[in-house]
């Protein structure tokens, strides 16, 4: 093997060990700053020792088994023999006799509960969303800052700073690293979905002609997203957010055009729709139906998801059941931006009226001024009713308040294509 | 990235796989799913069940299964998301050491930027 495949080699094996390194020595150090230090030492010597004596059978309990020698050599330095490092003291004890660590068990079987505690750390609400999005795609991810830099289109300087005040606010304000308790749990894990769905969008919205850096988001949060429901089984909402990611996933030949021009659901050529993507985010919605209970946002958004999923043509689209599931959805919080597509729905499954009566309702709420997809919506209705005079006005209304160039055309063409009727 | 895994085992088949295997087979897809990066992953079943389908200039020609004289028969698939070609075959080799003496086949796959304007 040549050195430079060795090298990509030490990377591929990085990429794939980096997080359960990290969360298991940040068990035993309980600093994910340190445990990161740590790790990249190990990585380190595995750049300068494989090459020679090339890669190990066990790369990863090679990796653990290196790092912690070098946290013993840190402790013995600077005699930090405190009560948490206890597991390290102990292995200090034996090391005197100058015994090798046992290479099988280096990688703990607790590394399940210890990649829990490192996603719970790195999305920890004390941080801000930025540096909770930069530090998980760090620490879980194994992505580079140059990478994350390029996927959120900020500067390198800007994400390294991000990921520095981060370990330093969680060390600052002595964050444990452990799963939060059962009473605080689901705020917490809210805040890990939220990370995770977070990246997925910022991968999704990605135009073409962007960093490839950028799409691979989606599989990036897909990858954790997967993980996390490994992890925790019993959450339906970690289900509920893998299916709705799969789902929209499985849109991603279909959504945009020859021109790199957003191609909306309705219209979209659902042969191109990834059928194995499908399949997987029905499976994950089904374990999280099945687990019971009351739907969360993510599964009931997942569910909607699937109900496009299942249809084969637009026609074959379950309104009725959409419709039903964004009243489920409000009903989980006021939204005026559910209330509409919850009007959307309803005009589908039982006619343009009744949605214009819904909407119409809507059109009295501040918190939708200015938002163009209510007048774009009210439009829609009252061009399907023949009302074209108030269609036209409400399709220019719309354009003028979308800051999207492409989105304005086609909705001044809508408003072109009413006088043309007239 | 996604990458199709076909794994040709050295072991000519004939033998059915034992249960201690299967079961080795199921626990290393359960730790590949874990992982997040197993998108599928199915065993294929012997020869003698399937076909093998030519065309040549339009005329087509089928011959039944057993073929087991062929060194190519693919024994399992499994398909995978990985960052690069590299990260595959590193989970191409997890995959072999379970599987057995044999040859681990990685393609990636065509994604829809593949066929930029």
């Amino acid at each position: 093997m040549t050195a430079t495949d060795t090298h990509r080699t030490i990377d591929a094996v990085w990429r794939i060990e980096s997080a359960r390194l990290i969360a298991g020595l940040a068990r035993i150090v309980r600093d994910v700053g340190l445990a990161e230090d740590l790790a990249q030492e190990a990585l380190v010597a595995a750049l300068e020792q494989w090459p020679k004596s090339g890669v190990p059978d066990k790369p990863g309990a090679w990796l653990m088994a290196t790092a912690k020698h070098r946290a013993i050599d840190l402790l013995r330095r600077n005699k930090l023999v405190e009560r948490k490092h206890e597991e390290l003291a102990y292995m200090i004890g034996g090391e005197h006799g100058g015994a090798a660590l046992d290479l099988d068990t280096a990688l703990d079987d607790n590394i399940g509960d210890d990649l829990l505690r490192l996603v719970f750390t790195t999305c920890h609400p004390v941080l801000a969303t930025g540096a909770r999005v930069a530090l998980t795609l760090r620490l879980l991810g194994g992505l580079t800052t140059d990478e994350i830099a390029r996927a959120f289109l900020v500067s390198e300087p800007t994400v390294a700073q991000r990921i520095v005040r981060a370990k330093r606010a969680l060390a600052e304000k002595q964050v444990p690293f452990e799963v939060p308790r059962k009473d605080e749990l689901p705020a917490r894990l809210s805040s890990v979905l939220e990370v995770i769905y977070l990246i997925f969008n910022e991968g999704y919205t990605a135009t073409a002609g962007d960093d490839w850096m950028r799409p691979s988001l989606c599989e990036e949060a897909l990858r954790l997203g997967r993980i996390l429901a490994e992890l925790m089984p019993l959450e339906a909402e970690v289900h509920g957010l893998v299916a709705l990611m799969e789902i929209q996933g499985s849109r991603s030949r279909a959504r945009v055009g020859p021109s790199g021009e957003p191609i909306l659901l309705l219209d979209q050529n659902r042969a191109l729709w990834d059928q194995l993507l499908i399949h997987r985010g029905l499976a994950a919605l089904e374990r999280a139906d099945t687990l019971g209970g009351v739907r969360g946002p993510y599964a009931l958004q997942a569910a909607i998801a699937a109900c496009h999923a299942r249809a084969l043509a637009p026609a074959e689209t379950d309104w009725v059941h959409i419709a039903a599931l964004y009243a489920e959805l409000a009903q989980l919080g006021p939204s005026p931006v559910v209330e509409l597509n919850r009007a959307v729905a309803v005009a589908m499954a039982f006619g343009p009226q009744v949605g214009l009566e819904l909407v119409d309702v809507l059109t009295s709420q501040p918190t939708l001024d200015g938002y163009h997809l209510l007048p774009s919506v009210r439009g829609d209705f009252l061009a399907k009713l023949g009302r074209l005079t108030e269609a036209r006005q409400e399709f220019e209304r719309a354009a003028s308040l979308t800051r999207n160039a492409r989105e304005r055309a086609l909705l001044i063409e809508r408003a072109r294509a009413c006088t043309n009727e007239m | 990235m996604r990458f199709l895994m076909m794994y040709r085992p050295d072991q000519k088949e004939g033998t059915p796989p034992s249960p201690e295997y299967v079961a080795e087979m199921g626990k290393h897809c359960e730790e590949a799913a874990k992982a997040g990066v197993l998108l599928m992953s199915e065993g294929l079943q012997p020869t003698a069940k399937g076909a093998r389908v030519r065309l040549k200039g339009e005329k087509f020609m089928v011959t039944d299964g057993p073929f087991t004289e062929a060194k190519d028969v693919i024994a399992g698939i499994a398909m995978i998301q990985a960052k690069s070609k590299q990260e595959a075959i590193e989970l191409a080799k997890n995959f072999i050491k379970v599987g057995g003496e044999g040859e681990t086949e990685v393609r990636q796959l065509y994604e829809p930027s593949d066929f930029g304007s």
